[in-house]
């Protein structure tokens, strides 16, 4: 699996790599997370507001930081 | 916008972003009743008028009776002042903060873009404008979101309109202008921080300066013809409400404590008038000493205006005050470094030129008729 949080490095960016590493340790999944901070990049992957998470390609979320719960649903625990 | 690091990634420690995490709706197995939780709000509601009320006594009584200082001492008076006014800004902005926080949820950016992306330039101009107020925005995220309403078939000018009103007129400086300023104050500042906006965005958008957009911005297309809004209940929008006190208000209360620490320092101790002749009325250069003071500071409206406040009642004029605290907020340096990723330099200098300008005619303007 495919992890994507995007943020340029504010507070609520590394809230949510935290929050998305959390939920793979908790449920021992295995996800390849990346840190994308270009701008270019993000736009690339559809996302206009920061915030957000693309699992395999697909925008879960974006503009908020999301729960664990949310991230357990999304990697299928 | 933020103080930047090297790598032109905003800092984090003072991020006082608007952008609100609204908490997944998840069916919870015992939610409390609704008739339970209306009277929990009544009663919060009340206890917090009765407590608002009785600040003004409260802080008398601490001041004189309790610490004991001399009435009508320059410590006194900063202590008295210090007192009274935190908590009742910390109040005004922890009950509006909640208010907008539910009146934001149903205002997500996604939203903001569709409205904006069919409309003409002037009507999506005063739009724009007006969404700013109310749509979560993070300075963090000023340039996705550029590029996302770029892309989105948004015109320049009118994204402008937004960058401009997002972080200028916002929850938290109308409720400490209303806190300490009055009515009057907040609502001038709202009306002319508003037109500023859209005026701006509407001279950018004449300018047609499309060619000093980034290449790569200008050929991204995104289709939000499949979006869709994710639905909220009330209770949802009620927790929306909670989060932004968390996230606004855990974040701007030092910046407000410090900043009416320092204004009750000027309270107590600087003479009557001191600023009048440097700060005030006739003195016409001290409204663009003012706005260029302002552009490399950074700070938000929380730190700010107890400063101002201060600097009124000591003679500075209202026109020039204003201008220093718009150009504090609106435009930095930072600002421009971050901007830069996507917009070549000559339309961040007209961006910056023509918001200054704006600000410059509000202050002269204020100077001229009040």
């Amino acid at each position: 699996m495919d992890i994507k949080v995007l943020g340029p490095g504010c507070p609520k960016c590394h809230e949510a790599e935290k929050i998305v590493r959390e939920a793979l340790a908790e449920s021992g999944v295995a996800a390849n997370v990346t840190k994308v901070s270009d701008f270019q990049e993000m736009a690339a992957l559809g996302v206009f507001a920061t915030p957000a998470v693309v699992i395999d390609g697909q925008v879960k979320v974006s503009g908020k930081v999301p729960t664990k719960k949310d991230v357990l649903a999304w990697i299928g625990k | 916008m933020k103080p930047i690091n090297l790598d032109g990634t905003p800092k984090a420690a003072n991020c006082a972003c608007k952008a609100v995490s609204v908490p997944e709706q998840v069916s919870q197995p015992r939610r409390p009743l609704p008739w339970l939780r209306i009277v929990l709000g009544g009663t919060a509601l009340v206890a917090w008028w009765l407590v608002y009320d009785a600040l003004s006594g409260l802080s008398r009584l601490l001041t004189y009776d309790v610490l004991g200082l001399t009435q009508g001492s320059h410590l006194g008076g900063s202590v008295e002042f210090f007192l009274y006014d935190t908590p009742k800004v910390l109040m005004l902005l922890t009950l509006i903060v909640f208010g907008v926080g539910i009146i934001r949820s149903f205002f997500t950016p996604e939203r903001t873009r569709r409205i904006l992306a069919g409309k003409s330039e002037a009507v999506g101009n005063v739009l724009a404008a007006l969404l700013g107020i109310v749509t979560p925005f993070c300075s963090c995220s000023a340039v996705p979101l550029f590029i996302g309403f770029l892309g989105a078939g948004v015109p320049l000018g009118v994204t402008f309109s937004f960058l401009i009103s997002a972080p200028m007129v916002n929850e938290v400086a109308v409720v400490l202008l209303y806190g300490l300023l009055g009515w009057k104050v907040a609502a001038l500042y709202t009306g002319t921080g508003l037109v500023i906006a859209i005026a701006s965005g509407l001279v950018i958008g004449k300018l047609n300066m499309e060619e000093y957009i980034e290449d790569w911005v200008r050929e991204i297309r995104l289709d939000t013809s499949t979006e869709q809004d994710v639905a909220l209940t009330w209770a949802g929008r009620i927790n929306a409400g909670l989060s932004a006190v968390r996230d606004i208000v855990g974040k701007v209360w030092p910046w407000v404590v410090v900043g009416i620490a320092v204004g009750a320092g000027i309270h107590g101790y600087m003479p009557e008038g001191f600023l009048a002749s440097i700060m005030g009325k006739d003195a016409w250069w001290s409204v663009p000493v003012a706005v260029l003071i302002g552009i490399p500071l950074y700070s938000n409206a929380a730190g700010i205006i107890p400063v101002v406040q201060a600097l009124l009642e000591k003679g500075a004029a209202l026109g020039t005050v204003l201008a220093f605290m718009m150009s504090v907020v609106a435009i930095s340096t930072p600002e421009a470094v971050i901007l830069r990723k996507v917009l070549k330099p000559r339309l961040i200098a007209v961006f910056f030129g023509i918001v200054s300008v704006g600000i410059l005619l509000v202050g002269w303007l204020f100077n001229a008729i009040l």
